[in-house]
């Protein structure tokens, strides 16, 4: 399958960007949550700040990888909550970088390398 | 929280908008249960990196977004760019230049406290000149408003070292002079008084030390040979320092005998002194003015003795023409910016109309209108940095060019540089001009609503805009008037000043200096034969017509004024009958063509013990024998030890101050006759040859007939003497070509700005035009619309500019020479090229307003 160049020019993706796509490709979440995912995720090893979150989110809703679901979905959500989620292109993006991914590790392990120092 | 939301204000403000609430949501959940100061810290290192990087984002959006709408209009950006280039450009040049006059410091400590003195005409400060040994001495003696006081003169002398022997140009100081600057040497010391017993010392400049002695680091005490006398090198001075003015190759003690002090009128000296803290040039004026009236009482009564003084600042003196010049070049130069920044903003306008349309979809888009004021103002931002760059290179590369108008004795480098001063204004101008051009637009676009423009055809032409459109082409027009005025009134005084005859005729004359050393040329018969030998030679070159030699050029040599004395017409002792005392050779008068009016040259008859005999000048015979035969008339040279001349020729008058200036009546003197007078100032040096073919082709002849004379003879100051005369209006000339080109300038920006203004007027009464058509009304009646929208607004500019020039060229006196400010034909002719420019400039509006087609304007709607 070959990507379109929409794809292509975003590729690769920043981490933060990847992860929050990971994130919202389970179910809607609104930032706090993303946040949290990320962190249980990596193993708290990538601990984005509020600014950090809302700049990517900011960039990829213009890029239109993720959009703000619109409807609330229960009454008990607080009012202030703004939830995203992954959008078809968002999905396509993904799977890219993660073909990319796998490509770059098989070409890596083709070489002889390992991960496990010897 | 009420921390982290203060600190939300630093994200730009679409994005703060936007997500404010999440953020402060956020950032609540991810600190709880921290300390407040963590959070603090938190708040700090999460808004800071994040906002500064959010505003990057938008740059580089609005960069990339202004880079594909100016590729779009090409015509526009340059335009814009061209106009701020030459804003900016003008305005950092002539910054630069006003910098050097008025502002750069002066290379000597607390120069604030330095005052030039002078000997002054009684209380007439502004009638002043050199001052004599013996007042300077009174008024050391005796004066109480100086720290430190010291004087000196001008010397020129043959410098041999162990290189080759050159001219340099020399000051010679009393001990005080150096001191008082409150510099200190390089190397060595300054002048002790011993030094000013003997005068066999010599302090070098920075620069004759590099290129005479190469930088040696053991000169002190060496010994160089000035005019063939050992002087000892005791110092040398620091590269930056400069005194008295640029030119100075070293200093040498002043040395004064006793007879020095006697002859009052014996004037050379040029004072300098350092004010006491606190004192005032006129406190000091008056404390000399004192001790000259003390001193006046107890000499002889015989002498008419009426000295007063003058005290300045160092920037005290500068002639009023070149401060007016200066002045006038900022104020031009200031004028092009606003009218660059008027037009600038008056495209911007234009523009931001045309574009109403992409701003509305952008807005319907969900740009938010601060987006849209901001990516203006980057858009109007980035033309006036591109434009800026441009004009800061234009001013780097011409600023050199404009140093003929920095007036000369400043002690400033003569090659005025643009430095980071200048730059930082012209850096902010660039700023206040992409701001004033960017934020007019910008408001406006954020102020329409974006169902107004999405509506249809922008109709609204009217209103406001077109209001401050219309008084933006009013100030244009004002503008160019104003410079245009400058530049008439300016062409008109140099046309003056150029015509006036200076009573010689300068053409075909070639011109050198002999420097003839003493003691080698005290004799006067030396002198004789080197002169014969050279001028006999030089008259014998094929194409020679006459040659002689003089006692300083005419224009060069402004000085040289002696009392005199007229038995049975002026008082005896009276001090202030002067005139202009020349010693020349036979053929001088005829080498410059000065008109011989009655009797004759100097002959070889007028022998050194013969009859003492002058020519004088026809003013001279006007004003003391003015209905008599001057021939055979006799006149007395100096008051202290008289000399009698009997006068037996008179010649033309020559403007031997300057062009624009008043020169005193004349008298010349054989060289075969010094007389009294035999100093080494008064023994002519300088060789004028008058030829028939082109005079720089005779230069190394007579440089080989020169060296048979004397193998050690130098020569300097080869030039046409037809230069001389050029460099008398070479500062006007310069000014003038300036503003002609910041006239021609303004007057494109206008003509951009009318055309700008009419054009787009029409593109929005379209439809109604249109409508009008279709009601019949006739071609021309449409025309006559537009017309006439122009030329009112062509007419008030006219009219305020008229005014507005009037008023600048009152102050600008100085440099007018005479022409006056409400001279008709300049004001006419710049009023009728406005005028003209304007109707040009409203054609082609009114032709397109003319084929407005009357359905298709309707079926527009």
């Amino acid at each position: 399958m070959t990507d379109t160049p929409e794809i292509q020019n975003l590729l690769p993706l920043p981490a933060a960007t990847f992860h929050i796509l990971l994130a919202v490709a389970e179910g809607e979440r609104h930032g706090y949550a993303i946040i949290q995912d990320v962190e249980a995720r990596t193993d708290g090893e990538l601990r984005m700040s509020a600014g950090t979150l809302y700049r990517s989110i900011a960039r990829m809703v213009e890029q239109g990888l993720i959009s703000e679901v619109t409807k609330r979905r229960t009454a008990e959500d607080d009012e202030r909550r703004r939830y995203y989620r992954i959008t078809a292109f968002g999905t396509a993006v993904a799977r890219a970088e993660m073909r990319r991914l796998a490509q770059l590790l098989r070409l890596a392990r083709a070489s002889g390398l390992s991960p496990e120092s010897a | 929280m009420s921390f982290y939301r203060a600190l939300l204000r630093l994200y730009p403000r679409s994005f703060r908008v936007e997500y404010a609430r999440e953020l402060e949501k956020t950032f609540e959940m991810r600190t709880r249960g921290r300390g407040a100061l963590a959070r603090a810290s938190a708040a700090i290192t999460d808004v800071l990196p994040n906002a500064t990087a959010a505003h990057w984002e938008l740059l580089r959006q609005d960069l990339a977004y202004a880079a594909r709408s100016f590729s779009r209009t090409p015509g526009f950006a340059l335009t814009a760019m061209l106009v701020v280039a030459l804003g900016v450009g003008a305005n950092t040049a002539a910054l630069t230049l006003a910098d050097y006059t008025f502002f750069r410091p002066f290379p000597y400590q607390e120069s604030e406290r330095l005052v030039r003195f002078y000997q002054a005409d009684g209380e007439d400060m502004w009638n002043y000149g050199d001052v004599s040994p013996g007042n300077f001495r009174d008024w050391k003696e005796q004066q109480r408003s100086f720290s430190a006081m010291g004087a000196y003169s001008w010397r020129s002398s043959n410098l041999v070292s162990e290189s080759e022997p050159r001219r340099v140009e020399l000051v010679a100081t009393t001990a005080d002079v150096l001191p008082l600057l409150g510099v200190q040497p390089l190397a060595g010391r300054m002048f002790t008084a011993e030094d000013t017993l003997t005068g066999r010392a010599i302090i070098l400049s920075y620069g004759l030390w590099q290129t005479q002695f190469g930088g040696d680091q053991g000169i002190i005490g060496k010994f160089v040979r000035l005019d063939g006398v050992p002087h000892a090198v005791v110092g040398v001075m620091p590269p930056a320092f400069r005194f008295p003015q640029n030119s100075v190759d070293g200093w040498v003690p002043q040395v004064f005998t006793p007879s020095s002090f006697e002859d009052r009128n014996n004037r050379f000296l040029f004072g300098i002194a350092r004010l006491r803290p606190g004192g005032t040039p006129e406190q000091a004026r008056q404390d000399l003015n004192t001790i000259s009236k003390r001193v006046a009482e107890q000499t002889s009564a015989q002498l008419s003795y009426r000295t007063g003084s003058a005290v300045f600042t160092l920037r005290g003196e500068m002639p009023s023409a070149a401060i007016s010049l200066i002045v006038a070049l900022v104020g031009a130069a200031l004028c092009i910016l606003i009218l660059a920044c008027a037009n600038l903003a008056s495209l911007f306008l234009a523009r931001g109309a045309h574009r109403a349309r992409e701003m509305a979809v952008r807005a319907a888009l969900g740009a938010g209108r601060e987006r849209l004021v901001r990516q203006l103002i980057t858009e109007s931002l980035t033309l006036a940095a591109l434009g800026g760059v441009i004009g800061l290179a234009m001013a780097w590369a011409g600023v050199p060019l404009l140093s003929r108008l920095i007036p000369g004795g400043l002690p400033v480098d003569s090659q005025p540089t643009v430095d980071y001063r200048v730059m930082a204004v012209g850096i902010v101008l660039v700023l206040i001009t992409g701001l004033a051009c960017g934020v007019a637009p910008a408001i406006k676009a954020g102020r329409s609503g974006p169902l107004d423009a999405l509506r249809g055809t922008n109709r609204a032409g009217g209103g406001r805009s077109k209001k401050v459109r219309s008084g933006l082409v009013i100030l244009e027009i004002a503008s160019s008037v104003v410079l245009l005025v400058g530049s008439g009134l300016l062409i008109r005084a140099v046309a003056r000043v150029q015509a006036i005859d200076p009573g010689f005729r300068a053409e075909n004359v070639l011109t050198m200096k002999t420097a003839l050393p003493l003691p080698k040329y005290d004799s006067v018969v030396t002198r004789l034969q080197f002169y014969e030998r050279v001028l006999n030679g030089v008259r014998a070159l094929p194409g020679v017509q006459a040659a002689g030699y003089v006692t300083g050029l005419p224009l060069v040599m402004r000085g040289g004024i002696r009392s005199i004395v007229v038995p049975g017409v002026t008082e005896p002792g009276n001090d202030r009958e002067t005139a202009s005392i020349r010693y020349v050779s036979g053929q001088y008068f005829e080498a410059l063509r000065i008109p011989l009016i009655r009797g004759r040259d100097f002959n070889e008859t007028d022998v050194t013990d013969g009859v003492q005999v002058a020519v004088v000048s026809a003013a001279f015979v006007k004003r003391y024998w003015p209905n008599e035969n001057p021939l055979g008339k006799r006149f007395q040279i100096g008051l202290q030890q008289p000399e009698e001349r009997t006068v037996v020729g008179v010649v033309g008058d020559i403007h031997v101050r300057g062009l624009e200036r008043r020169s005193e009546p004349q008298f010349y003197l054989p060289a075969a006759q010094p007389g009294a007078a035999n100093v080494g100032g008064y023994m002519p040096k300088d060789l004028v040859v008058r030829a028939a073919v082109p005079p720089m082709s005779l230069v190394a002849s007579i440089k080989g007939i020169i060296r048979n004379a004397d193998v050690e003879q130098s020569v300097s100051h080869v030039r046409p003497l037809a230069s001389v005369v050029a460099e008398e209006t070479a500062p006007r000339v310069t000014q003038l070509r300036i503003l002609v080109v910041l006239s021609v300038i303004a007057l494109l920006i206008a003509a951009v700005g009318i055309h700008g203004l009419l054009a787009f007027t029409v593109s929005t009464r379209i439809h109604e035009l249109g409508v009008r058509r279709a009601l019949g009304a006739p071609v021309q009646g449409i025309v006559g619309l537009v017309l006439r929208e122009g030329l009112v607004l062509a007419t008030v500019g006219i009219l305020i500019g008229v005014f507005v020039a009037y008023a600048a060229a009152r102050t600008m006196g100085a440099i007018l020479a005479g022409v006056q400010p409400q001279d008709p034909v300049t004001i006419g002719i710049a009023a009728t090229l406005c005028f003209t420019i304007a109707i040009v400039s409203c054609l082609r509006p009114a032709r397109n307003a003319a084929r407005v087609d009357p359905l298709s304007a309707l079926r527009a709607d």
